[in-house]
């Protein structure tokens, strides 16, 4: 995980707005009927999920996106999550639990009616952080939220 | 088969909120069957979406790392009492759903 997470802040400092129009296409509304992208939640490494979603680019962390989940969950087969934030122009947020067997949780296309919040529910396979990613103005962001599971809730 | 869903819409007096709940199993195909120590085959939502008045609201993309019965909920702007607001799905093995409610 450590190394992981060194990886991508490597990349966001390097990168920053690198690539951003390579990714930038995939989550345009209306293209998304036929376009579900499997190769993003079959990937069982959160890099791999994420190049499908974004390409290249890593999100930078903000402070103006805030992933409300609780402290402690019991049963990681539910966990209620919920991301919002005060970015403008949101096009997408996509929730990600980086230790699951398939990190991309779930994927959110926003329309110009929609506030930027959106609430669910997601399995945790153990103790990890929810990451949250936020597009804004085509640019991306992250934020995330630690929670500490007693019961995985991926099976096994 | 047909699948249960509820939607419940309305004006929160400054925008218009939404929550649902899919009755679904999201299968994430790595749990196995007790007794016979088969994998059990993924089943889950792949693709949510939710329209005003036709009009596309939020498309939700899933995997199986969405909790069982999936909840959603959001909030928008631009409608009025009495607007309808369609959520309809798929699922991995070609299943699907969906229902109109207006919002009160």
């Amino acid at each position: 995980m450590d190394k992981k997470r060194r990886i991508i802040l490597k990349a966001t400092m390097a990168g920053g707005t690198l690539a951003v129009a390579a990714g930038a296409n995939l989550l345009t509304p209306g293209r998304v009927m036929a376009a579900w992208p499997a190769k993003a939640f079959a990937a069982k490494k959160m890099d791999a999920a994420m190049n499908v979603i974004t390409g290249k680019d890593r999100p930078v962390s903000s402070n103006q996106i805030q992933v409300v989940a609780p402290d402690i969950a019991e049963n990681g087969a539910v966990v209620s999550v919920k991301a919002t934030t005060t970015l403008p122009n949101v096009e997408s947020i996509s929730i990600y639990v980086p230790v699951n067997a398939y990190p991309l949780s779930a994927s959110y296309i926003l329309s110009k009616q929609m506030k930027p919040s959106v609430s669910g529910r997601i399995k945790m396979a153990k103790t990890a952080d929810i990451v949250a990613v936020v597009k804004s103005n085509g640019k991306l962001y992250t934020a995330k939220k630690g929670v500490k599971v007693t019961l995985g809730g991926c099976g096994g | 088969m047909e699948r249960k869903m509820k939607i419940r819409a309305w004006d929160n007096g400054k925008n218009t909120s939404i929550k649902a709940i899919i009755f679904h199993p999201m299968e994430t195909g790595l749990r196995k069957d007790k007794k016979t120590g088969k994998k059990i085959p993924g089943h889950y939502i792949t693709e949510v979406n939710c329209e005003h008045n036709g009009k596309n609201l939020l498309t939700c993309l899933w995997g199986p790392g969405v909790s069982k019965n999936p909840f959603l909920a959001f909030d928008f702007d631009g409608a009025k009492k009495g607007d309808d607001v369609k959520i309809s799905w798929v699922d991995n093995q070609g299943g699907k759903g969906g229902s109109t409610v207006k919002i009160s």
